[in-house]
């Protein structure tokens, strides 16, 4: 069925309040009566169903992916423990980075959140591909099932780490279809992901609503913008190298190979120069997503907007640069160079860290489930990324080099995306369905979590530095570090019982509906002018568009943000259809 | 303006290019060399394309004045499907492709069939108007 | 975290200290001053506060204090990075190659060879107070050299040497673990590392070089074997902790 897309051209101030359940307005334009059930699934190009879809397999790989976990963390608790054979431990460490890193991190940030948010945001009726869109969600579907089924073959999943380093990870040392299908998986996901950062740039680009102009634009859809150039940059070399890897193990080419004039270190070059990138291409959507939710229960404007779209541009300028602080151990990389950018990252993150901090300074701040979440993660990235610090020294990652000093670090920094991913779900949820999650079950969830991941991390550190080497399946020459480990262990089944807390509080929000309306937080972006959920084509009208904040700018005429030191409110340029801007002394 | 966005690529054009000629001199390693030319080209070439657009066009589109009003950018946008059966099939194809490449080739059967498909699929629906 | 016994490791652990204390004190204070924010500016009522949007200064503050740290630190670290990967003239050399799933030691020159695998624990034997050069190779994947006593690792890799040179001031037995993950048994790959006065590694050394069966089997009663340098063990002898 042809859509012929339109914008809205009025504005009824009325409108807003307006909430009815099912999302339909008694005089709307597009009455849409697409297919239902299966068949929409299958062939819709709302980028707001491709958005659920992808959000519900991305955090039903979160659960596989922790299932993983805890496997892995039931193993350690005792030094010779025999639960898991030693190559069934290879393969579960493997495949529990590897389905948390391409299969649910990444497609939930950006393909997931931000296809649903980006066109509600920028005022726009859809991605600018639509139909690229849904082939990008079928890709990373099959994808993810490609990968899984490693674990159905003889030789079983991919068993070398989710960073496949060669020459671990040719024909002679891996043989098998589990490798083969990673490669594979990964080749899907990879262009899956090269899609959607095609439509995430084309989109801001060019389907902004009047008046939207590149710096009134949401920090959450700044930090996507950013984010799709970095995936046009990062994955192209992922697939490339991927493709040598095959080759070397199929075709009989000597890419990584030393028989044949190969350079095995190639590999881990070509891999972290899409492997750093890509640690910020999954940070910047949860910075974007806490960067929404906290100025809202704060009651005041992002502090220091500007400054954060410098640090967004400056870490996705430095980091790539710095891919071989993975490498130091190597000996064979320019020590200095990717010290010295590695160093200088910090100070963007922290840039940011500051301004979350100024906009709560001197607010009212609210403590909803989602900015209890928000607040996690700015305390639990500070401490990750703290230690980031020590690993950027490369006489300081001689000694932490792959031990769990290394384990801690990034499972804290990963751990504090994960609560920005929920501070997003607990705040988005009710615009996405119409329906709020309850707030009690949310906060214990919070709790749990926050307090978990700590109790989960902090021991790693320690145990790191007594000398606990990663991707050990047994540790019998020590059993002094039995009791850290049982710390950890413990920490990581907080964050277990936080997650099915958290299914739950999903289960039991759907049974007993709280209907949610257009705003129920009264927050400031465009997706919070429009119904709940949002109707065929996002907007039946729109507000006028005169700062980053639209929608509070419409409800609050009288409270425009201001500059520190500033006293009388700044008038903006009047439009004739909007309330005008009352000057308040 | 056009120009923000394409001052945006050929920044961190600029910034690759740089870091690369730096990197290469210092550290004479081809690997991250040749990647951070090839950043420094993703940076200049679409920053470039844009930035000559904007001088073509005029680069005065509602969304890049301040005080463009919402009824400037009222009315139809362009046309597509709402929903169309052929990325789930190019999808199909591609995952079947994969398939090939790890258990034989004789997967490589039914996955040209669905990306032949598919391709004839979606482009006769863009020609039709999106009536399939 | 500890000085070690090397002296590089004793550079090191200052180095880790200065970044410590540059890191409670930044991170410390952002952490307090986070929690401050929380607790006093709760929601009191239900008014708008003031909608501060930006304040320059404090910015530029904020953005120029963190870069006069970073090059802070990137000095120190560039001062104990040379002292790390110093190679001074050395006294003595050793080779060491990492294969799956075990470990060599070979001194050139000498016919001395030490190789285990996994649970077999090779120890190799160095001298103290005495620069020793170290060689490290791998015969097949990339593996990790790491012994935390010396505050060091280094990846032992397929066709690309990597050079290195401790000093180590106390004798002692120290341990040492592959850390990069190497295959089946990665989890298994210890070794050892005996430092003894440099009297003693000469008198063992000279054992070694000798030809009469008297001083081999003098040699035998340790956990070491002698062999020719390219004598690399054929039949595994793991010990397994569940199935394989």
């Amino acid at each position: 069925m042809t859509d012929l897309i339109e914008r809205p051209s009025v504005v009824e101030p009325g409108v807003p309040d307006v909430g009815a359940p099912d999302g339909h307005h008694g005089d709307d334009v597009h009455e849409h009566h697409g297919p239902t059930g299966i068949l929409k699934w299958l062939t819709s190009t709302d980028h707001k169903v491709i958005g659920v879809n992808y959000i519900v397999t991305s955090t039903v790989m979160m659960l596989i992916g922790g299932l993983f976990a805890e496997i892995i963390r039931a193993q350690l608790v005792s030094p010779t423990s025999t639960l898991v054979s030693f190559s069934q431990y290879n393969e579960l460490f493997t495949m529990h980075g590897s389905v948390m890193i391409y299969l649910f991190a990444g497609p939930f940030a950006f393909a997931g959140l931000a296809n649903y948010l980006v066109p509600l945001q920028v005022g726009a009726p859809d991605m600018a591909f639509p139909r690229l869109n849904a082939l990008s969600y079928w890709l990373y579907l099959t994808g993810s099932i490609t990968m899984l089924l490693g674990f159905f073959t003889a030789g079983g999943a991919a068993n070398f780490g989710w960073v496949g380093y060669a020459p671990l990870s040719n024909a002679v040392n891996s043989p098998g279809s589990g490798a083969d299908l990673w490669i594979g998986a990964l080749m899907l996901t990879g262009f899956s992901a090269i899609f959607s950062g095609v439509n995430l740039v084309a989109t801001i680009f060019y389907l902004r609503a009047p008046g939207m102009t590149m710096f009134r634009m949401p920090i959450f859809t700044w930090n996507m913008l950013v984010v799709g150039i970095l995936i046009l940059l990062a994955f192209p070399v992922l697939t490339s190298g991927l493709i040598m890897l095959y080759c070397d193990r199929h075709f009989g080419t000597h890419i990584f190979t030393v028989n044949g004039g190969g350079v095995p270190l190639l590999w881990q070059h070509i891999f972290w120069f899409w492997g750093h990138p890509e640690v910020y291409i999954l940070a910047l959507p949860f910075f974007g997503m806490v960067t929404e939710v906290i100025p809202v229960f704060s009651k005041k404007p992002l502090f220091g907007y500007k400054g954060m779209i410098f640090a967004t541009l400056t870490i996705a300028a430095l980091s790539l640069g710095v891919w071989a602080h993975h490498m130091f151990t190597t000996g064979a990389v320019l020590l200095p160079f990717f010290s010295i950018m590695s160093l200088l990252i910090a100070v963007p993150t922290g840039i940011k860290i500051f301004n979350w901090i100024g906009t709560m300074w001197g607010g009212e701040l609210y403590f909803s489930t989602s900015m209890l979440f928000a607040i996690g993660f700015v305390i639990t990235f500070l401490l990750g990324g703290l230690t980031g610090i020590y690993l950027a020294s490369p006489p300081l990652d001689f000694l932490t080099h792959d031990t769990y000093f290394v384990v801690a670090h990034f499972h804290s920094v990963v751990m504090a995306l994960v609560l920005g991913a929920m501070a997003g779900i607990y705040f988005w949820v009710p615009k996405i369905f119409g329906k709020m999650l309850n707030e009690p079950l949310g906060k214990l969830q919070f709790w749990l979590a926050f307090i978990g991941t700590q109790i989960f991390t902090l021991p790693m550190y320690v145990v790191g530095l007594h000398g606990m080497p990663r991707r050990t399946a047994v540790y019998p020459n020590n059993p002094s570090w039995q009791t850290l480990n049982i710390w950890v262990s413990i920490g990581a089944l907080m964050i277990g019982i936080s997650m099915l807390v958290f299914v739950v509080n999903v289960i039991y929000s759907w049974r007993n509906p709280v209907i949610a309306g257009n705003n129920p937080w009264d927050a400031h972006g465009l997706e919070w002018y429009t119904t709940s959920p949002p109707p065929h084509h996002n907007f039946t009208s729109l507000p006028p568009i005169r700062s980053e904040r639209p929608t509070w700018d419409f409800n609050h005429p009288e409270h425009p943000a201001l500059a520190h030191g500033e006293h009388t409110a700044v008038v903006t340029a009047p439009s004739e259809e909007a309330t005008n801007g009352k000057v308040e002394a | 303006m056009l120009k923000q966005e394409s001052l945006i690529l050929l920044g961190l054009g600029v910034f690759f290019g740089l870091m690369g000629i730096v990197y290469w001199m210092w550290g004479h390693e081809d690997g991250g060399g040749v990647m951070l030319l090839g950043s420094f080209l993703l940076g200049m070439l679409p920053g470039f394309y844009y930035l000559w657009w904007y001088r073509r066009t005029g680069g005065n589109r509602p969304e890049d004045r301040e005080d463009a009003t919402i009824q400037e950018g009222a009315g139809v946008v362009d046309s597509f499907p709402s929903t169309s059966i052929w990325p789930f099939v190019l999808g199909l194809g591609c995952f079947s492709m994969v398939l090939a490449l790890v258990f034989g080739a004789w997967f490589a059967v039914p996955a040209i069939g669905l990306l032949v498909a598919a391709f004839v699929g979606v482009t006769a629906e863009s020609r039709r108007g999106g009536d399939v | 975290m500890a000085k070690g016994v090397s002296t590089t490791s004793h550079n090191t652990f200052i180095l880790w200290q200065g970044f410590s204390i540059a890191g409670i004190i930044v991170g410390g204070g952002t952490f307090l001053i986070i929690l401050w924010a929380v607790f006093r500016y709760r929601k009191k009522s239900d008014g708008i506060p003031k909608q501060t949007q930006y304040n320059l200064p404090l910015e530029i503050i904020y953005t120029i204090v963190p870069i006069v740290i970073v090059f802070g630190l990137f000095a120190a670290t560039v001062v104990v990075e040379n002292q790390v990967t110093a190679e001074p003239n050395a006294q003595a050399n050793i080779t060491v190659t990492a294969f799956q799933w075990g470990w060599k030691f070979t001194y050139p020159g000498h016919k001395a060879v030490i190789v285990g695998q996994t649970t077999q624990n090779p120890e190799m034997i160095m001298p103290a107070d005495e620069n020793v050069h170290f060689n490290l190779i791998s015969l097949d994947v990339v593996h990790g050299f790491y012994v935390r006593d010396f505050n060091f690792s280094r990846y032992a890799q397929p066709g690309l040497t990597n050079v290195f040179t401790f000093n180590i001031t106390k004798t002692g037995v120290y341990n040492g673990q592959c850390t990069q993950l190497c295959g089946l048994y990665h989890s298994l790959m210890y070794f050892r590392i005996k430092v003894v006065t440099p009297a003693q590694y000469q008198a063992w050394l000279a054992v070694q070089d000798a030809t009469t069966p008297a001083s081999r089997a003098l040699a035998a009663k340790g956990a070491i074997k002698l062999g020719t340098a390219t004598q690399v063990p054929t039949k595994p002898a793991y010990t397994t902790y569940g199935a394989h």
